[in-house]
């Protein structure tokens, strides 16, 4: 496996220019002889389809829901980041960029951050002119906020629904192409397998969602933007439809897939409430600038609270442990997401978590009301109170909520180089699925800006320079009557009729919580050799029950959600062992990867740079043969590796 | 507590849906409305049988593709609630629900609770967008826009396009959706180049899909998940009867 970064020469400043400068055009006229594939509608993907179309090239755009204007970056909440440096406090590409490799805890690569930093105001600006209404002064100015991690406000926002207004910019500016006929959309289509002709890929396999209809599309490049893989775990902060099927797919076609073990797991969400439960809600994380979080000290008054006998009020001052103040006293309760995380289940573990289900923490403002006053708190967090009493029925002002990490983004993806194409020559990643920017954590308000500078300003211009390279003359000349396409359709249909044909007892939801359950246990918030052998092992006991006694109602020709499952939970079952693989093999603690075994005295994470310092990444070798790994060594010009330390 | 769910099956487009009656057992009330149909769906599974089909992706309440009429009510009965964010606490044990897909000639029944709102997306395709090709934009302060102005477009821009408001209008009339859209970039600066141009080719859309008119009942705005307030619909017959006026002299478009 090649995996030659392309990281163009010269200074870091000036990188991104001279790339472009020596990248291959198309002329205008000869765009609309090329035809691109572009999977998801999301920033990245809505994004890239919308800005292909408008430099001219015919676009093909998939999504699985029922419109373009849904796919999740919509539930996004806090903002953007950009380095527009408008409160003239400091800010600058350069430290947009060093805030963003130092958040990533070293792991991420300097020239992409960079190229991220440099574009993130050219992302506002597009945004503003697309009429996404940003919070603004009373003065007009564009209003900011801040966000963790940073010293500078340097967060944009659109009240508490930033991705949704992002996103519908996107959509309006792909639903112009589509009103053009410059794109076509084929909206309920999943991609199920990747086309490469001649090593390149060159088109997709995908299943109409509400006719059961397997079709082919032929393309000379083809884009995925396709999300997160968080729902691996079952229950995440993900919408329903989320999965890795697309990158998996195209991972078992060649694709490299880097670091699946950093996934980023958020501390303030609402707890999980029973084993019927589907997803989780996330709570913004603000609510810590005036919430104290605790647990109780003695297990004897945990399970008291637990069975409903007393609530959080009862439990007296000094029977409380206010425990991120009491082990990080400079930070107390605005400790870093997995710092925060990684406590709230050391609480839980001794015995001392509330909720019904003993997973759960204090979130208490009790002493904020005490102290401001309930109106104050009110104007603060009012929504958020508003959609915690929604949810779980209790009122935040009079008994303190209850919060629970929760699985929240993954930082890890498929493999890209510079130019985000992949392993695979002429497929190209976009957005949280590829792995190229935030490296072992994500710093909050950076992932908007990543899907949008990949989609609005990488892409356009370097799957320009790819069909530049491969020539007008190659324009549109594989079509899906080539027998690569035959062939990969049927493997798509006879795997369908397997999942049919099985006629097992268990349904795929069951299958999936169980995967969810090891995942979890051992992959998530806390992992150890001892438990990621074990998973590994109980994976792949899963995966081989999984393909005798699973269970599909239903048939292949219409809409059948149980199909859908099937085929995303038997994807995410070989994923989940390929993210245990990539967590025992990394033999150090950074970022969302805390492994047990390496950790200070004082129990925070151990990198280890000598040995670390690069993406892992696994190429696939067959169902039963180990995944063999490669190394992207990287390499820290601009910024010196050091120790994060909240304490 | 235990319920009885009158569900709306139906194959497919062609065929003929009628009701079901299931009973359920033992729903935690702090399930979500759609947790709920979860259990019902496992339930389903295990005798064998074909789990009900809806819409549904978030569970948030902000992708809008959660689409459910339950008792009558698009999204349920709790106001400005989406139906993924409805919980079971606002039921009863005991309690029959009926729940329906959204009821309108434009979305037509797919299959069971899952309709087809494409029309609504036809409708932004016309002209519910900015023109402005990445790469054009000039720095984004360089158009104060005043907070008033802002917080206007942004109440109007809230909309989910779950289409709530045209399955709870006796006319089917999307008004009060393209009028969120047509007020959220007609009242920005940056969107007037084409105002009268979009508000023309929305409105020559929306009525070509096959959306009734507003005949101001009201019920859309009640039905919303997200409070989107009837005055989208005077701003859009405002700025409709203005492009019509200078259309009459001289062509928008």
């Amino acid at each position: 496996m090649n995996l030659d970064s392309k990281i163009p020469e010269g200074p870091i400043a000036e990188k991104w220019s001279s790339h472009k400068f020596n990248m291959k055009l198309v002329n205008p006229s000869n765009r609309r002889k090329y035809n691109v594939i572009v999977v998801g509608s999301g920033l990245a993907g809505g994004a890239a389809a919308a800005s292909l179309a408008e430099q001219g090239y015919n676009v093909s755009c998939f999504c699985y829901q029922d419109s373009p204007r849904r796919a999740h970056s919509i539930a996004a909440q806090g903002g953007i980041n950009a380095a527009k440096n408008y409160q003239n406090d400091g800010d600058s590409v350069h430290r947009l960029f060093y805030d963003t490799v130092k958040g990533g805890d070293y792991r991420a690569r300097e020239a992409n951050v960079y190229r991220l930093a440099e574009v993130s105001s050219d992302i506002i600006d597009q945004c503003v002119a697309n009429g996404v209404p940003f919070a603004r002064e009373y003065g007009g100015l564009l209003d900011n906020r801040s966000f963790g991690g940073a010293q500078v406000s340097r967060t944009f926002y659109a009240r508490g629904q930033t991705g949704q207004q992002l996103l519908l910019g996107a959509y309006s500016a792909l639903s112009k192409q589509i009103g053009l006929g410059k794109v076509k959309m084929y909206n309920r289509h999943e991609m199920l397998d990747v086309v490469k002709v001649d090593g390149h890929a060159k088109g997709i396999i995908v299943r109409n969602m509400a006719t059961g209809e397997v079709s082919r599309h032929a393309g000379d490049a083809v884009v995925l933007a396709t999300g997160g893989y968080g729902n691996v775990f079952f229950l995440s902060t993900n919408a329903q439809g989320c999965n890795v099927t697309a990158a998996y797919r195209a991972h078992k076609r060649g694709a490299g897939m880097a670091n699946p073990c950093y996934t980023q797991i958020h501390p303030t969400c609402i707890p999980v409430h029973g084993d019927k439960q589907s997803k989780l809600t996330l709570m913004s994380e603000s609510l810590r600038n005036d919430g104290r979080i605790w647990a109780p000290k003695d297990p004897a008054v945990a399970a008291k609270i637990r069975k409903g006998e007393i609530n959080g009020n009862d439990v007296a001052e000094d029977d409380r442990d206010y425990y991120l103040e009491r082990k990080y006293p400079s930070f107390g309760n605005l400790a870093p997401r997995d710092i925060s995380s990684r406590a709230a289940k050391e609480a839980c573990d001794e015995g001392r978590g509330i909720a019904t289900t003993g997973l759960g923490v204090f979130l208490d403002f009790r002493d904020a009301i005490k102290r401001d006053g309930q109106k104050t708190i009110e104007e603060r967090y009012g929504n958020l109170f508003e959609m915690y009493k929604c949810i779980t029925g209790d009122n935040p002002y009079e008994t303190p909520m209850m919060i629970f990490p929760a699985v929240h983004y993954t930082m890890g993806g498929l493999w890209v180089d510079y130019n985000l194409e992949s392993t695979i020559p002429g497929m190209f990643v976009g957005g949280e699925a590829n792995f190229s920017d935030h490296g072992a954590n994500r710093l909050g308000a950076s992932a908007l800006m990543q899907g949008l500078s990949d989609g609005y300003f990488v892409l356009p211009y370097t799957v320009g320079n790819y069909l530049g390279e491969q020539g007008v003359a190659a324009a549109g000349k594989v079509t899906t009557d080539h027998p690569a396409f035959a062939e990969v359709e049927a493997d798509v249909k006879a795997r369908i009729d397997k999942f049919l044909s099985i006629n097992g007892t268990e349904s795929p939801r069951s299958f999936h919580k169980r995967l969810g359950h090891i995942v979890w246990e051992n992959c998530g918030m806390a992992r150890s050799k001892e438990g990621l052998e074990g998973a590994i092992k109980e994976l792949q006991a899963l995966r081989k029950e999984f393909w005798t006694n699973l269970r599909v109602v239903g048939d292949a020709d219409g809409i059948n959600p149980e199909l859908e499952r099937a085929g995303r939970v038997a994807d995410f079952i070989e994923f989940g062992e390929l993210m245990c693989r990539d967590a025992l093999m990394r033999e150090e603690s950074c970022g969302g990867h805390f492994r047990i075994e390496h950790q200070t005295d004082e129990g925070e994470a151990l990198r280890d740079d000598k040995n670390f310092t690069f993406a892992g990444v696994w190429e696939y070798k067959g169902d039963d043969i180990d995944p063999q790994l490669h190394k992207e060594q990287l390499v820290y010009e601009n910024v010196k590796l050091a120790t994060r330390s909240y304490k | 507590m235990n319920l009885t769910l009158k569900v709306w099956r139906q194959k497919n487009a062609d065929s003929q849906g009628a009701f079901e009656t299931y009973q359920i057992k033992d729903v935690s009330e702090d399930s979500s409305f759609l947790e709920m149909l979860d259990i019902l769906s496992e339930d389903l599974v295990e005798v064998g049988k074909e789990p009900v089909a809806f819409d549904h992706d978030c569970r948030e309440g902000i992708c809008g593709m959660c689409s459910m009429t339950i008792n009558g009510i698009p999204h349920g009965p709790e106001r400005a609630t989406t139906a993924c964010q409805l919980h079971m606490r606002h039921f009863h044990d005991g309690q029959t629900i009926t729940i329906e897909p959204w009821r309108a000639k434009p979305f037509p029944v797919m299959k069971d609770l899952v309709v087809d709102r494409t029309p609504l997306d036809k409708i932004i395709q016309a002209g519910g967008f900015i023109t402005a090709r990445a790469g054009s934009a000039v720095d984004a302060n360089a158009m104060p826009i005043s907070k008033a102005i802002a917080d206007y477009a942004m109440d109007a821009a809230a909309c989910i396009g779950c289409g709530a408001c045209v399955a709870a209008c006796p006319n089917a009339s999307a008004m009060l959706f393209t009028g969120a859209k047509v007020a959220h970039l007609n009242s920005l600066p940056q969107g007037k180049a084409e105002k009268d141009r979009r508000t023309l080719a929305m409105v020559t859309t929306m009525d070509g899909e096959g959306f009734g008119g507003c005949t101001n009942i009201g019920e859309c705005e009640a039905a919303c998940p997200k409070s989107i307030s009837l005055d989208m619909i005077a701003h859009l017959n405002r700025d409709y009867a203005a492009a019509q006026v200078k259309n009459f002299f001289k062509p928008v478009a």
